[in-house]
């Protein structure tokens, strides 16, 4: 699965002969390698899960949360390097956050996810930076109504009903595709969620 | 004799000005009167106070003519790149809340009152008064200009909420029509300009249009005395 630079690996600037960044793949590895992270949008709203990973018995319970809200109407969950992840989080509050001062209303969010996906791109093309080790992944509930987007590491971000990144997110895949999202209440949708980040201990 | 001439045409362009929006059932109608004045001297007796900011919102403009005209150029390149991103119409809130902040960040360099009104599919018709300072505040009609001072006691009587197209129409050329009669800085033709969901329409009363008001009706013959 792994396949080695050998030489093209050592900057962000540097493309390899068959057109690889690999410093931004490598960065995507923190990810794969990172507590489950899943979300489906369902009928009426978006519910995001993580899986807790519990790295020290005297952590205090409630702590170290890896879901965090934006904006009133939108939270990110983040997988990867969790200092990472944090720093986009805090882009993404303050993107909302000038959008609504500046326009007088919520932002969309779509718009969202492309500043972020915008500033987190942006991490991948000077030398003197790194790319962020973590991904993104963002609900939220707008005029058009409940949207999920993953934002990874390279700066790409989709639009998806269903996603999952981390660990277990093969397994996590294959779970959301069962489901009938359509149909599917939010209410419903914790209940399915849990389901999946559960063989390790769900949050 | 120095001609008088230069004071009256080097002041600057300001519209004395009446304009006025007013929310009804459905959409919103925006008025105006149609002068402008350098001094004492009407430098355009036929202009259109009322200008396009998007395909669904339009701002009235009152003050000086220069800043109004800036601040309205600013907020549609702003908004037509808003419309671009966003992949739908501004909403009235957006646009409103555009003027404010051009108008409330530069309130010492600028003298310009305006409303905003229009439709959007989600408020249905709206009106925002933007005064001299930047406030912003959605009103259900707004009156704005030199003329609005003689308007605030026939429209606390005359205003009602949920009226027809065809009542606010009448009350909005009624008032403009009253404003003119009394305010010198007011003048000319009457422009609306009517928002709905369906679109956008413009209107033009030429003075024998307008209602005239007592002193303003010619005066009848007086009545020969038997003796």
């Amino acid at each position: 699965m792994t396949s080695i630079g050998t030489g093209y690996d050592l900057s962000v600037t540097t493309f390899s002969p068959d057109g690889r960044v690999f410093q931004v793949e490598y960065a995507s590895k923190a990810v794969d390698n990172s507590g489950t992270v899943v979300g489906i949008k369902c009928k009426d709203g978006v519910v995001l899960g993580v899986e807790k990973l519990i790295s020290s018995k005297m952590l205090l319970e409630g702590s170290n949360r890896r879901i965090h809200a934006v904006d009133r109407h939108a939270g990110m969950a983040m997988a990867g390097l969790a200092s990472d992840g944090r720093q986009i989080v805090t882009k993404a509050r303050s993107e909302a956050s000038s959008y609504r001062s500046f326009y007088g209303e919520e932002v969309p969010i779509g718009e969202l996810c492309e500043r972020v996906a915008h500033y987190v791109h942006l991490c991948t093309l000077y030398w003197w930076l790194r790319p962020f080790g973590s991904s993104a992944i963002l609900g939220g509930y707008d005029r058009d109504g409940p949207q999920l987007y993953m934002i990874e590491p390279s700066g790409v971000a989709y639009r998806y009903f269903g996603a999952a990144v981390g660990k277990g997110r093969q397994a996590a895949k294959t779970e959301i595709e069962k489901l009938n999202l359509s149909e599917m209440t939010c209410r419903q949708g914790v209940i399915a969620i849990a389901k999946m980040t559960r063989p390790l201990s769900w949050r | 004799m120095e001609p008088m001439a230069c004071q009256w045409t080097d002041a600057p362009h300001s519209m004395g000005t009446t304009i006025m929006a007013v929310e009804y059932n459905g959409g919103v109608i925006l008025g105006a009167d149609s002068r402008t004045t350098t001094g004492v001297y009407v430098a355009n007796r036929a202009s259109d106070k009322i200008t396009e900011l998007t395909d669904n919102v339009y701002l009235c403009r009152s003050g000086s003519a220069a800043d109004s005209q800036v601040v309205s150029d600013y907020v549609r390149y702003f908004l037509n790149q808003h419309t671009i991103l966003l992949g739908r119409l501004a909403t009235v809130k957006t646009a409103s809340t555009l003027v404010k902040e051009l108008s409330y960040q530069n309130k010492s360099f600028l003298e310009t009152g305006l409303i905003v009104a229009g439709w959007d599919k989600y408020e249905g018709g709206s009106v925002y008064g933007i005064p001299l300072g930047g406030t912003l505040l959605r009103l259900p009609f707004a009156t704005g200009g030199s003329g609005s001072s003689y308007l605030y006691g026939f429209l606390d009587q005359a205003w009602k909420s949920n009226m027809t197209q065809e009542e606010a129409e009448a009350l909005v050329v009624k008032s403009i029509s009253l404003a003119i009669a009394r305010d010198g800085a007011s003048g000319g033709v009457v422009r609306t300009v009517t928002i709905n969901e369906e679109g956008v329409q413009r209107k033009f009363y030429a003075g024998d249009k307008l209602p005239l008001f007592h002193e303003e009706i010619a005066p009848r013959p007086t009545p020969i005395h038997a003796n």
